[in-house]
């Protein structure tokens, strides 16, 4: 342990701690901008300066650690002074027109700007914008860009897939694509964690509120939304409401007050996943298919961006079935649209995702018999759900749980613990032990496959049914992922089916979720959807009455040509930017 | 009053002199990567305060020129602002009255023809795909990439032996280069910008004077592969030292008694003791690498048979042949290259100088040692005869000024033509007059005065002005030659000699310890990629948080030497240590790039290879 005094409280802590983590402890909470724990730890805003005793030069707090007996002021005059100067240079080269930004009231700058009064900036405005396009998922705005590093060292660390940099040097010195690309040509999987990791709003997902209005308010329209699974978990963080208060239930009765027709709930077809994908490992892996290389899953379109750009060779591991929001429009534009007598070009088809790479997902045109269209004609992330709410001036604590509607209004808890890591392994392992022996497991069983944000690198699982051994692995993370695709090349581990995640706990965490800055959600969220299944009342996917009932009425069985029509999909169809590394 | 006055100092003139020495320091340190368009605008912006206003180019051109850059920067221009940029820098240095104008428009000129693509680059993307690539300037600029601010936090911390481990990591000879390192990490050193580069070899040789013995880390475990290595010179000692660590069995062909090359039988004792080599060497060997000496490649064994006894064959064979003068009695008795003279030195069979009088030809490091060791042979008269002056030549600025202490006699501007010969004996060595004359290639070149010739008398001449390679066998044998020098690929490899590889002064013609090391580790990790591994090369030493201490301006340390006149009596080294004392305060004066600045955001660490 060190002793030292910081603000003249003397503190205890361990050896190896910051100033800053040292000053948290004796609740002394030091202002920082650029300073993102393991990953940006690099002192480059200069907000977290602190003076000590003796010393003329102040010391960033984040990266300095903590010496026996040392001074530590953290709001001297000197430091108050500094950290004012800091924020107004910072200040000078951002575009602060905060009331038209998307992260107003959510903003370190803003925040840290407020809270030390500064009222005028001395300096010179200068703003530096660059070109962007924008119809883009993913839309950086230049001149708000604070230069903090993080886009580029999340980009790194967490994925490896490297699309930021520093670019130009001396007083030019910015953040671009890397590679002198443009963003559109690069080979960004869109995941979206460095718009969540952003402390200003120089990143954002492209809103399609908008369009969304428009279709509400087309007389012609049938609007009919989905709702994934990890929404819910995040969603009630923006209005301030308890998580087991902040249920699909109330998601579903303010999209109704939103205007929307339809509302369903993204769980039924994360079931319906399961059905086709679930089968489809069965035959593939009785089949020997996965004794070189094992079966991966295809529900996450960062995962499948990043497959597809980095080692192509492999797509044809990945299993052919559609992600539960591709499965859903599909299912929309034609069993449903029949339903309701609708023609599916009349249908627009919405989600809400906790996903950037969905807006992705969703380009692909297909076909529906003699119609050609999108399964999903509009996503929009968790966040533009909330500022939905907002537009229609909905006071969050009037709203009340509304059921979805039928006939696709059941889902079950293995559909729910799609949004988490591990949770598409486990639900599929469920019902694939079904399928094998015709009785269902303890329905904890898989247990074992249960993941975190916090997994060092992967998490693997052998489970035994009759005689034979299934290997499973879960990963999330993209750096993650490509440390264990490399394992598996090299042939230091193999498995028979490996789910990925492309975000870092999987879509709890994802790119479109709600922004705490300097907080990582994801796992708290886990927790949250882990005990909806608990208290679900079925927990088997191959359970679920709505889907077995779309069986019997529209799609005949997994993987009959109807389901590899609508539910499958080629992923050569379309193109990704390759990369040589 | 007074008809005349003296002249007092202004007391801002007096500031802004002290600024321009700070910023000549600072320009010193400038990291490598900037963006050249970038500095281009600034030094113009230098350039065009110090126009006195009265001229029109110079008062408005350099004005335009500048306005002409910032477009370009900004990704307002076209491909003709360059022409416009062109035609009015060339217009400003036909027209301008004096130097501040003509000059100053000469540096735009320059870099419109010489980085031109970054020109065209920036106008074409309207971005700058420049990239900081010196994030900790020692590192950067050393070839092998040693961790030097690690090492130096270590010694700050009397953790020698930890700072011998660390250094280990990417340069197995730590004490070797404590002695004779050509230091290139100490030009750019940031603490530059602050007073003095920091002794940074220095430290490295009382890191290695103070940790006494250091075991070597253990070997991975066997691979069952054998390497021959050609040449037990620093290169070839260094990727021994690496693939042997890797697991692989290295086999080094020395064909002189002992290990170690120029260290041995080049550089003379009292710069580099043999002892202090010995400690390198003794921990390569420990590892398990074997040593065949005494043969010759070519004669007794050739490189075909290596390749069938070996998984992979490396040749360091260093370049250890002279270069001829190509006058006119070059062969008479008592001409001598440098290369022979200090070999048989480093055999204990010296020639006899005692009471001759010695000529040394060239200007570079052989020359020095060459000189100096002369005059511990007991010569009478020992002289260097060079063609340029003392500023130009490539010897290291202290070891021209040791061999000066030591009583040497410094012939420049003196072109040897023919030596004087006497019953097949030297007499003496004519020398043509030479006067400094125009800067060619960055280079100030030497023409004739047109006086006679002038006769040096001497016994003795000493040829030091270059070595080459004996590549011929090696050449016979397939591997590709150029003018001597071994041709490799980037990796240190031949396409069409799978397995067989190469590195050191025999593929990049004569260069430094340092920079050799470097090679043998780029070409031992290739060699264990060919042989189908990924070993790894790390060190568990842990590197200490940097001081926070504020770094006020503090002198630099340097070493000390021993008297002239007692020194020159004997072989011992010349070099006096630090102080324990001096030792600590240098290692403060370490800024710890790898932590406060860009080193830690990127590029700060490479903890293995």
């Amino acid at each position: 342990m060190v002793k030292l005094t910081i603000d003249n409280k003397t503190v205890e802590v361990p050896e190896g701690s910051t100033i800053m983590d040292a000053a948290n402890i004796a609740g002394i909470p030091i202002p920082k901008l650029c300073f993102l724990k393991d990953i940006n730890e690099i002192g480059a805003c200069r907000v977290c300066v602190v003076e000590i005793e003796g010393k003329e030069k102040l010391v960033a707090s984040c990266n300095n650690q903590v010496e026996e007996g040392m001074v530590v002021y953290t709001n001297s005059p000197k430091v108050r002074r500094n950290r004012k100067k800091t924020v107004e240079m910072i200040l000078s080269q951002h575009n602060s027109n905060c009331a038209t930004c998307a992260r107003n009231r959510n903003c370190s700058l803003q925040t840290i700007t407020r809270d030390l009064n500064i009222l005028d900036v001395p300096y010179e405005k200068e703003l530096y914008p660059l070109p962007w396009n924008k119809n883009f998922p993913l839309i950086r705005d230049a001149d708000k860009c604070i230069k903090c590093m993080r886009c580029i060292q999340v980009c790194d660390k967490i994925q490896s897939v490297k699309i930021w940099d520093v670019e130009g040097t001396g007083s030019r010195t910015g953040v671009y694509v890397s590679g002198n690309r443009k963003i559109e040509e690069s080979d960004c999987v869109l995941c979206g964690q460095c718009i969540t990791h952003c402390p200003v709003g120089a990143l954002r997902e492209r809103d399609d509120t908008e369009k969304a209005w428009w279709a509400i308010e087309n007389k012609k329209k049938v609007t009919v939304v989905q709702v994934a699974p990890a929404v819910r978990a995040a969603w009630g963080e923006v209005f301030g409401i308890p998580k087991e208060e902040a249920t699909m239930g109330k998601i579903a009765d303010a999209l109704k007050r939103i205007g929307f027709d339809y509302v369903f709930d993204t769980v039924f077809s994360a079931d319906l996943t399961i059905m086709e994908e679930g089968n489809e490992f069965v035959e593939r892996f009785k089949k020997g298919d996965t004794k070189q290389m094992p079966m991966f899953t295809s529900c996450c379109p960062g995962w499948i961006r990043f497959v597809k750009s980095q080692y192509p060779h492999l797509v044809s591991r990945l299993s052919t079935a559609k992600s539960p929001q591709q499965m859903f429009g599909a299912v929309m534009k034609s069993y449903f649209a029949k339903k309701i007598g609708v023609a599916p070009e009349d249908m627009v088809t919405v989600s809400i995702m906790p996903c950037v790479a969905k807006k992705g997902e969703s380009n692909m045109e297909l076909f529906y018999e003699e119609y050609a269209g999108k399964d999903v004609d509009i996503v929009l992330t968790t966040r533009e759900l909330t500022r939905m709410i907002r537009m229609a001036h909905i006071d969050p604590k009037t709203l009340k749980d509304v059921p979805c509607d039928e006939p696709m209004k059941d889902g079950t808890g293995a559909g729910v613990i799609f949004g988490t890591t591990g949770g598409v392994m486990e639900a599929a392992l469920r019902s694939a032990y079904y399928l094998i022996k015709g009785v269902n497991p303890d329905v904890d069983a898989f247990e074992e496959v249960r993941s975190s944000r916090e997994q060092p690198k992967w998490k693997e699982a052998l489970f035994k049914i009759d005689d034979i051994t299934v290997r499973t692995v879960v990963v999330n993370g993209l750096a993650n992922t490509r440390e264990l695709i490399e394992a598996l090349e090299k042939g230091d581990v193999h498995y028979d089916f490996v789910e990925v995640m492309a975000c870092p706990g999987g879509c709890v965490g994802g790119g479109g979720q709600p922004i705490k800055d300097g907080y990582e959600l994801a796992t708290d969220r886990s927790v949250n959807l882990r005990q909806l299944d608990e208290n679900a009342p079925l927990r088997f996917s191959h359970e679920n009455p709505s889907v077995l009932k779309l069986y019997e009425e529209f799609m005949e069985k997994p993987l009959s040509h109807k389901a590899h029509m609508l539910l499958h999909t080629d992923h050569n169809a379309w193109e990704m930017p390759q990369v040589n590394r | 009053m007074s008809r005349l006055e003296i002249p007092v100092p202004d007391k801002a003139q007096t500031v802004v002199e002290q600024l321009y020495k700070d910023l000549e320091r600072r320009i010193e340190a400038s990291p490598l990567g900037l963006c050249p368009i970038d500095m281009t605008k600034a030094f113009l912006e230098l350039c065009h305060a110090q126009t006195c206003g009265k001229c029109v180019p110079c008062r408005v051109g350099l004005r335009q020129l500048k306005n002409m850059i910032s477009d370009v920067l900004n990704g307002r221009a076209t491909m003709e602002t360059l022409d416009e940029m062109k035609e009015t820098a060339v217009s400003i240095m036909e027209t301008a009255d004096c130097a501040i104008g003509y000059e100053a428009a000469n540096m735009v000129y320059k870099g419109l023809v010489g980085f031109y693509d970054e020109y065209v680059a920036h106008i074409e993307l309207g971005r700058c795909n420049c990239t900081y690539k010196q994030p900790v300037p020692c590192v950067s600029l050393c070839p092998a990439g040693v961790d030097i601010p690690g090492y130096i936090a270590l010694v700050l911390e009397g953790r020698y032996q930890d700072a011998i481990r660390l250094i280990r990591k990417d340069n197995p000879f730590p004490t070797t280069c404590g002695f004779i390192c050509e230091h290139p990490c100490e030009a750019r050193c940031r603490r530059n910008m602050v007073d003095d580069a920091v002794n940074i070899r220095g430290l490295k040789r009382m890191a290695a004077d103070l940790a006494g013995k250091v075991a070597p880390p253990a070997c991975q475990p066997s691979t069952g592969k054998k390497v021959a290595i050609v040449g037990g010179g620093p290169g070839g000692l260094s990727a021994a030292y690496y693939l042997q660590l890797m697991g692989h069995q290295v086999v080094v062909y020395e064909m002189l008694p002992k290990l170690g090359g120029m260290l041995r039988y080049g550089i003379p004792n009292y710069r580099l003791p043999k002892d202090r080599l010995d400690d390198d060497i003794n921990a390569i060997l420990e590892t398990g690498v074997q040593v065949k000496h005494g043969l010759r490649i070519g004669i007794d064994i050739t490189i075909n048979e290596l390749r069938e006894q070996y998984d992979a064959v490396l040749i360091t064979i260093g370049a250890s042949t002279d270069k001829k003068l190509g006058i006119d009695g070059e062969d008479a008795n008592g001409v001598i290259s440098a290369v022979k003279f200090l070999l048989d030195v480093g055999k204990d069979a010296a020639i006899d100088l005692k009471g001759q009088e010695v000529c040394v030809v060239g200007g570079g490091n052989v020359s020095m040692d060459a000189v100096r060791t002369a005059v511990r042979l007991g010569a009478k008269k020992v002289s260097i005869v060079y063609r340029r002056r003392v500023a130009d030549m490539t010897a290291l600025h202290d070891e021209i000024e040791g061999a000066i202490a030591e009583g040497v006699e410094v012939q420049t501007l003196k072109a040897p033509v023919r030596i004087e010969t006497e019953d097949g004996n030297v007499k003496g060595l004519w020398v043509q007059p030479q006067m400094i004359s125009e800067i060619k290639g960055g280079r100030a070149s030497v023409k004739s005065t047109g006086e006679p010739e002038v006769l040096l008398p001497c016994t003795t001449v000493i040829v030091a002005i270059g070595q080459d390679i004996e590549s011929k066998h090696f050449a016979d044998a397939g591997v590709p030659v150029n003018r001597g020098v071994i041709q490799t690929g980037r990796h240190g490899g031949f396409d069409l000699l799978p397995g067989v590889f190469a590195g050191g002064d025999c593929a990049t013609g004569p260069a430094t310890v340092i920079k050799a090391i470097g090679a043998a580790k780029v070409i031992a990790a290739n060699i264990d990629e060919y042989l189908g591994f990924h070993h790894i090369i790390q060190s568990d030493v842990e590197v200490p948080q940097p001081n926070l201490a504020d770094r006020n301006p503090c002198g630099r340390v340097n070493m000390t030497e021993r008297e002239a006149c007692e020194r020159i009596c004997d072989f011992d080294g010349v070099e006096l240590p630090m102080t324990e004392a001096e030792c600590k305060q240098e290692a403060s004066r370490c800024l710890r790039c790898d932590h406060f600045g860009y080193g830690v955001f990127k590029g700060g660490r490479k903890t293995l290879w």
